[in-house]
């Protein structure tokens, strides 16, 4: 097996430009995705269950069934109805790109509502009494403590469904997406050179995850400032003065 | 010389001699894709059925080889078989000039044509001036994939499929204007009911070469390519292929 250097110099700027529809996918439907989440996950922790039932089952659904099955479900299924191909969504459910990130946004929406629930739930109940003692009103409470106090919380776990979803957006390349793995697979099928370019895409795979982890860690260590202990001896040994 | 030692190099010499015997033995390991009717497809049962996989058998019952017939994804057929998980492919892979770079053909065992496919009735004129500006698809890392890319990429916007079968779902949802296909799996997809309302449209391609289909064996591997050449031209002279043919075809694709 010998190493053929040319094949990644001459599709470099290709796999790259792949590597951009990936970010653009995974950016937008990480905010669609968000924007979903947050009244999800708030509906989800409701007391009254006329309200947290619907948010439990759209949870259910996208977390327990395969990615690759909702993209075939949104893609090649809902396609197959001609009431879909003759309703005004068809300019955009005809699109693959679309149709991605729809499923990728409901996707990473149910796995982020679940985890903003989880961070909703773990905020100390003395802050919420609290709220009240206060009088706040639910929308007041809400938007001045539950929320902020869930960000803090929720985001080491969400850094974690981003980089999730970076790696799932290969995905989009069973339908017809060139993304970075859909540019990779399409190259290897004239080259015959896989070892090469899956190898290639995954360094590029590991850079963009660097990048959001790195992102992630500043976001965390701005946010979450107040919650790092910073002993009053430095590690040496030396007492501050 | 240590006792380990010797132990360790009579283990190594008994495994070379039982690998060797294996290969002598005739068990081959022979892919196909799955996803290509009629030409390799699965049953209801998830039985592995076709043309490829009848011509397969018959050539394995001429050799007198224990064969398996194993599965395998189409574009990654060809590292598959260098990467040794199997030992020949037959899956209706054409025999072109990329491809014998990377591995060796035996004799081809039919000859392909491409063709364009659109809904009967739609307008759909096969010359340059009246494509321009069409979604035409195919499936990736196929002759018709590679004709779409190269000799029509600049003019139409090329849709790449993991299967045939999902490049057919995708022009019977509209998203694409038309395929190219080869011929034969398109013939045999027309009198399908999912099939039933499209045609070919204008004449068959005509590419550089006569696109011949062969079994795919790794470089170097020719006791097993004479092997296939031989069996090959023996089904074809005692009429096994021609019943095998008949049973897709009413017209010969040899």
């Amino acid at each position: 097996m010998s190493w053929d250097w040319d094949v990644i110099i001459k599709y470099y700027p290709k796999l790259l430009d792949g590597a951009l529809l990936t970010l653009e996918l995974v950016l937008i439907s990480g905010f669609i995705g968000v924007a979903l989440a947050v009244p999800t996950a708030l509906a989800r922790v409701s007391p009254n269950r006329l309200i947290s039932t619907l948010p439990f089952c759209f949870i259910y659904f996208f977390r327990g069934t395969p990615l690759l099955i909702q993209i075939f479900l949104i893609y090649y299924g809902a396609s197959q109805f001609e009431a879909i191909r003759e309703s005004s969504l068809w300019p955009i459910l005809k699109e693959p790109y679309w149709c991605a990130i729809i499923a990728f946004s409901l996707n990473t929406a149910a796995y982020s509502a679940e985890l903003f629930r989880g961070a909703i739930q773990a905020i100390p109940r003395g802050e919420l009494e609290a709220a009240d003692a206060f009088g706040m009103s639910w929308f007041k409470k809400t938007r001045r403590i539950v929320l902020p106090r869930a960000f803090g919380i929720a985001l080491p776990g969400y850094g974690n469904e981003v980089v999730l979803m970076l790696k799932s957006s290969a995905l989009a390349s069973t339908i017809t997406l060139l993304d970075l793995t859909g540019m990779a697979r399409t190259i290897q099928a004239r080259t015959y050179t896989p070892v090469e370019l899956f190898t290639a895409a995954g360094v590029i795979y590991l850079v963009m995850a660097a990048l959001v982890i790195g992102l992630f860690r500043m976001m965390e260590s701005y946010f979450n400032r107040y919650q790092y202990y910073k002993p009053p001896i430095d590690p040496l040994g030396v007492e501050k003065q | 010389m240590s006792v380990r030692k010797i132990i360790a190099a009579a283990t190594l010499a008994a495994t070379a001699l039982v690998g060797t015997q294996a290969l002598a033995g005739d068990k081959i390991r022979i892919a196909t894709e799955g996803a290509y009717a009629p030409f390799n497809m699965k049953n209801e049962q998830g039985e592995l059925i076709g043309f490829d996989v009848e011509i397969a058998k018959a050539l394995c019952a001429e050799m007198k080889a224990d064969c398996t017939i194993v599965e395998q994804d189409w574009d990654g057929m060809i590292p598959a078989l260098r990467g040794k998980k199997f030992d020949a492919i037959i899956a209706s892979m054409s025999i072109t000039e990329e491809r014998l770079r990377a591995i060796d053909f035996t004799d081809p065992y039919y000859t392909n044509a491409l063709a364009f496919v659109a809904a009967q009735g739609a307008e759909f004129k096969t010359d340059k001036a009246s494509l321009k500006g069409k979604t035409l698809g195919a499936q990736r890392a196929t002759i018709a994939g590679q004709y779409l890319e190269d000799e029509l990429g600049d003019i139409v916007d090329v849709k790449l499929y993991d299967t045939q079968d999902n490049a057919y779902l995708d022009l019977a949802s509209g998203r694409l204007d038309g395929l190219v296909s080869d011929k034969f799996p398109a013939y045999d997809w027309m009198r399908t009911d999912a099939g039933k309302s499209y045609e070919f449209k204008g004449d068959e391609i005509k590419t550089a070469t006569v696109d011949k289909i062969g079994i795919g064996i790794r470089k170097g591997d020719n006791e097993l390519k004479e092997k296939f050449n031989k069996a090959l031209k023996a089904i074809v002279q005692d009429g096994t292929y021609g019943k095998i043919n008949a049973k897709y075809f009413p017209f010969s694709i040899y």
